[in-house]
Parts: C-alpha cells; sequence; structure tokens
C-alpha cells in the first residue's frame, strides 16, 4: 500500500480523496494555489504545498510544481481526482517516469480514450455498439453529406478532439450542412486547437447512462451498475440517480455484460466509466469512456455499498479485487443533485463570500463539499460548490427527501442553483422517470417550469 | 510547506524591506555546489540581477535573482529546505 498520496486537485473531490487516504491510514498531501491557502483540502491534509498563483494553468495544471511537490514532501503516488490533469496520458506518463504511481489506469489507456476518434474505433474492435456514423473524421462538407445520406438526418457534427459540447452541430436538412460543418470546425479549432470532424446519427431523446466498471491490475474486472445522467445543460451534469428508471434489469445485465467483455478485451486497469447513449427504443451506443473517478461516483456507492475511491486506491496499489461479479447488489435509490455557485435561471456562475452556511444532514443525506461560512468561491475555477445526495429504499422516496434536503440547504451571500433543483424534483417528467437529455431545456421553455423555478427562488433561504 | 495547517506562505512582510519569494517549489541552495561559499550572506549588498540562491525543481538548478538593490538584512530558510511557490526567502532592505 502507498505510505504518502499527493492530491493534484482541489475542492471537494480533493477532500473525497483525503478522506479515503485517512481511513486507509495513508498520509496525504494537499497542493494548493495562493487562492487557495485556506481551502479545506489545504487544512485536513497532513502536509500542503502551495504549487503556484490562482489561474490553474500555473499551479493545478503545472506537471513540474505538481512533480516537485511530491518530490520534496517525498509522496509515492499522485491522485489526480477528475478535472484537471485527471485525464492526461502526458501527466501520468511523467509521473510514471518519476517512479510516482499515478493512481488511475496506464498512459496509455488515457491516451486512447482521451481521443474521441481513436476510442470509437477501440470500442468498436472491443465489441461495443456504436452509433451509425464515420469510422474516422470526414474531411469536408460533401464527404460529411455522403455519409449523413447514407445513415439518415438528424445528424451530429462532433469534434474528434472535443468535449463539453464544443465543436457539436446538429443538422436536420442537407442544405444545412456546410454551415454547420464550418461553424463546428471553427469551434474545434477556438476550443481544441485541432478542427477535426466526425459525423454520426442524431437521436432525439437520448439518455445518457454511463456504466462503473471497476478493474483491478490482474485482469479481473467487474462493473457496478448504471448512473443515469440525463439531467444535463449544455452537456455539463446536473442531477444523477442509480438506478436508472429507463433500465430493465435485463437491459442492465446486457450492458454490464458488453461493458465487462471489451474492458477485457483492451485489458483496462483501475476504475473508469462507460458513457452509453440510449435511444427511445432501448437500444444503447457508446459515446466515449472516462478514465478517472466521476463527480457522480457516489451515487454508485450509496446503492452498492463499496467506497469507490477507497477500491481505486486498493486496485492501484496492486491489491486483487475481492468482490466476484455475483457479490455485486444494487439495492435502493440513490440521488445527486449538483449545487453550483451559478444564478438559478441563467446559470451564470455567481463567485463570492458566503455569509451563512447550513448543510442539510437526517437520514440517507450526503453531502460531499468544501464550502463552509465565509468560504469565498472563486472565480478561477469550477463553480460546483457542493453535491448533495440521498439514498432511500425507493425512488419516490429518494424524490421526498432530496426536496426535504434542498429544503434545509442554506447558502446566503452567493446564488446558487438549489432554487433549479427544487424546480427539477417537482417536474413530472422527473418524478415520473421519464426524460431525456432535454430536460432542462423543456423545463425552462414551459410555462409550469418556470413558475417553480421563481417560486422555488423566492422560497429559499 | 505547512504541516496540517493553512499557514502557508506567511507574510514575512510585518518587518521592513522587500521579500524575495521563491518562483517554483523545490529545494532551496544557498550555494552553487556544496563545497563552495555561499552566495551572500545576512550583510551582503546585492544588486539587482544578483544571484542570491538556488531552487532546485525536476533535478533543474534555477538560479534566484535579486530583483531589487540593497542589503540582506535576514535569510528566511536554511540551505536544503524545500521551499513551496510563494514563500519568502529573504528580506532585502534598502541601502
Amino acid at each position: 500500500m502507498f505510505k504518502k498520496v499527493l492530491i493534484a486537485n482541489r475542492g471537494e473531490i480533493a477532500l473525497r480523496v483525503i478522506r479515503a487516504c485517512r481511513e486507509l491510514g495513508i498520509a496525504t498531501v494537499a497542493v494548493h494555489s495562493t487562492a487557495d491557502a485556506n481551502a479545506l483540502h489545504v487544512r485536513f491534509a497532513d502536509e500542503s504545498v502551495c504549487i503556484g498563483p490562482p489561474p490553474s494553468k500555473e499551479s493545478y495544471l503545472n506537471i513540474p510544481q505538481l512533480l516537485s511537490a511530491a518530490e520534496i514532501t517525498r509522496a509515492d503516488a499522485i491522485h489526480p481526482g477528475y478535472g484537471f490533469l485527471s485525464e492526461n496520458s502526458e501527466f501520468a506518463k511523467v509521473c510514471r517516469d518519476c517512479k510516482i504511481h499515478f493512481i488511475g489506469p496506464r498512459p496509455e489507456m488515457i491516451s486512447l480514450m482521451g481521443n474521441k476518434v481513436r476510442a470509437r474505433n477501440a470500442a468498436r474492435e472491443a465489441g461495443l455498439p456504436l452509433l451509425p456514423g464515420s469510422i474516422g473524421t470526414v474531411k469536408d462538407p460533401k464527404e460529411a453529406e455522403a455519409f449523413a445520406r447514407e445513415i439518415g438526418f438528424p445528424v451530429i457534427l462532433k469534434a474528434a478532439a472535443g468535449g463539453g459540447g464544443k465543436g457539436m452541430k446538429i443538422v436536420r436538412e442537407p442544405h444545412a450542412l456546410a454551415q454547420a460543418f464550418a461553424t463546428a470546425a471553427a469551434e474545434a479549432v477556438a476550443s481544441f486547437g485541432n478542427g477535426d470532424l466526425y459525423i454520426e446519427r442524431y437521436v432525439e431523446k437520448p439518455r445518457h447512462i454511463e456504466i462503473q466498471v471497476v478493474a483491478d491490475e490482474h485482469g479481473r474486472i467487474i462493473h457496478l451498475g448504471e448512473r443515469e445522467c440525463s439531467v444535463q445543460r449544455r452537456h455539463q451534469k446536473l442531477i444523477e440517480e442509480s438506478p436508472s428508471p429507463a433500465l430493465t434489469p435485463e437491459l442492465r445485465q446486457q450492458m454490464g455484460e458488453v461493458s465487462i467483455r471489451a474492458m477485457e478485451k483492451l485489458g483496462y486497469n483501475n476504475v473508469g466509466t462507460i458513457e452509453y447513449l440510449l435511444d427511445e427504443n432501448g437500444r444503447f451506443y457508446f459515446m466515449e469512456m472516462n478514465t478517472r473517478i466521476q463527480v457522480e461516483h457516489p451515487v454508485t456507492e450509496l446503492v452498492t455499498g463499496i467506497d469507490l475511491v477507497r477500491e481505486q486506491i486498493k486496485l492501484s496499489s496492486g491489491e486483487p479485487l475481492q468482490r466476484k461479479q455475483e457479490d455485486i447488489q444494487m439495492r435502493g435509490h440513490a440521488i445527486e443533485c449538483r449545487v453550483n455557485a451559478e444564478d438559478p435561471v441563467t446559470f451564470a456562475p455567481w463567485p463570492g463570500k458566503i455569509t451563512a452556511y447550513s448543510v442539510p444532514g437526517g437520514y440517507g443525506v450526503r453531502v460531499d463539499s468544501s464550502a463552509y461560512e465565509n468560504y469565498t468561491v472563486l472565480p478561477y475555477y469550477d463553480s460546483l460548490l457542493a453535491k448533495l445526495i440521498v439514498y432511500a429504499e425507493d425512488r419516490p422516496t429518494a424524490i421526498r427527501r432530496m426536496q426535504r434536503a434542498l429544503g434545509e440547504y442554506v447558502v446566503q451571500g452567493i446564488r446558487t442553483n438549489i432554487p433549479f433543483h427544487r424546480a427539477a424534483m417537482a417536474e413530472d417528467a422527473f418524478v415520473e422517470g421519464n426524460y431525456d437529455t432535454r430536460f432542462v431545456e423543456r423545463l425552462l421553455a414551459s410555462e409550469t417550469g418556470t413558475h417553480r423555478l421563481k417560486k422555488a427562488i423566492e422560497e429559499t433561504p | 510547506m505547512a504541516a496540517a495547517a493553512p499557514a502557508a506562505a506567511a507574510p514575512a512582510a510585518e518587518k521592513p524591506g522587500h521579500s524575495v519569494t521563491s518562483p517554483f517549489v523545490g529545494t532551496f541552495y544557498r550555494t552553487p555546489a556544496p563545497d563552495q561559499p555561499a552566495f551572500v550572506e545576512v550583510g551582503s549588498v546585492v544588486k539587482k540581477g544578483q544571484v542570491l540562491c538556488i531552487i532546485e525543481a525536476m533535478k533543474l538548478m534555477n538560479e534566484i535573482e535579486a530583483d531589487v538593490v540593497g542589503r540582506v538584512a535576514e535569510i528566511l530558510v536554511e540551505n536544503g529546505q524545500p521551499v513551496e511557490f510563494g514563500q519568502a526567502l529573504f528580506r532585502i532592505e534598502p541601502v
């Protein structure tokens, strides 16, 4: 087992890793920018090192500084968290070269899954179903049109190097293709420095379902069921739940088995998530794979009873997987709301000082957060303030528990999206479990949705 | 470096003068090589651009230069100690 782990991250995930390490008896090193000197992860770690000024590029993304910090503190492993350098294969490689253990999959696996075209090809070869589309990139609008006619409209153009919705364009008619191609390519160049695009069929009512896989260093792989992540805004997840109301036990088993077989073929190690798009007819297609711990991992922890971060660290140190697939049982229902420091209507980030703060509690409520009273939400970083997670024996009870917990959450001095979550939890489509990735868009466009949101803003303390 | 406390990069600025801070995380050395004399001592008068110390980071020796003219009033880190970004290394008073 590792003796000392450096956490190359900040916020709630840094705290999450520190907590897991402490329970495992592993010493921890927090790193921080000058702006984060008073952050909780710095306070709760055994040691801390200031690694640079506030901009991420000069601190949390600064590989030489992070490795120097590991060197001077004699850390033998680095946990990258999510975001920042967690899916940077170069960082994982440099760690390996410096003989510091990178807690995550091999660099080759990260780089394979980091490029969407290569990842799709690998997924296809490993037997994962793909949406009909181009096998590689399409070089111009003409080639895109030929593909579109073959696979049928509507189609979506996506940046090969992309993510987060940048460089994505939906095209419903042939005549709109040339313009959309130019815009998507320009966005891709601006965001990723690479204008390569690929094309695939566009599903009108897609659900985003992901399968959590857990693999050890000895070829053993299991899955921990699915997470439903269809409540998104501009491809940013807002609410996640497990199990998904859209999956039958048969479909769950099928998705799990297909995922495990693919991971075995790829030789995947450590924790990972395979994201699928599920269509109205129960067909699922590989979208991408995330080679890190995910923000929404707690919902899986609550329904399976497995501490995923603890497991990740143990497996990374070489411990064999103790559980077999038949040992895994999903019980009850978990929902997570991402509480962001942002305007609940416009979703504009809202940094500032929290003047009053009180977290919900009670039976079945978990809050993963690095916020506290008088904490200042900084403008330099992600707006995620807290993850509010509830667990209950069934979905209706979980929804009521979430409504109750949201009503208890007090955050003053800044704006948060708590009112949005209150409105979402009351929305028929959510309550009935009948929603897709356009849920947020519909809520904000409907009269009842906007009325509920307005009311929730008035009622939120 | 702070042990379990958010006391990082404590400002050494109650005293008069100018602080020279570390631009990197690394190890602080007062001499160009183990058997050589220190770049500066307390009392040394330094020119702008004069080397004050070395910070070793990623096996590279980075020379840290004075950014003001003055007299070294205090050396705040011991030879061979790890330093973090922004940590005060020297206090320099005007001559």
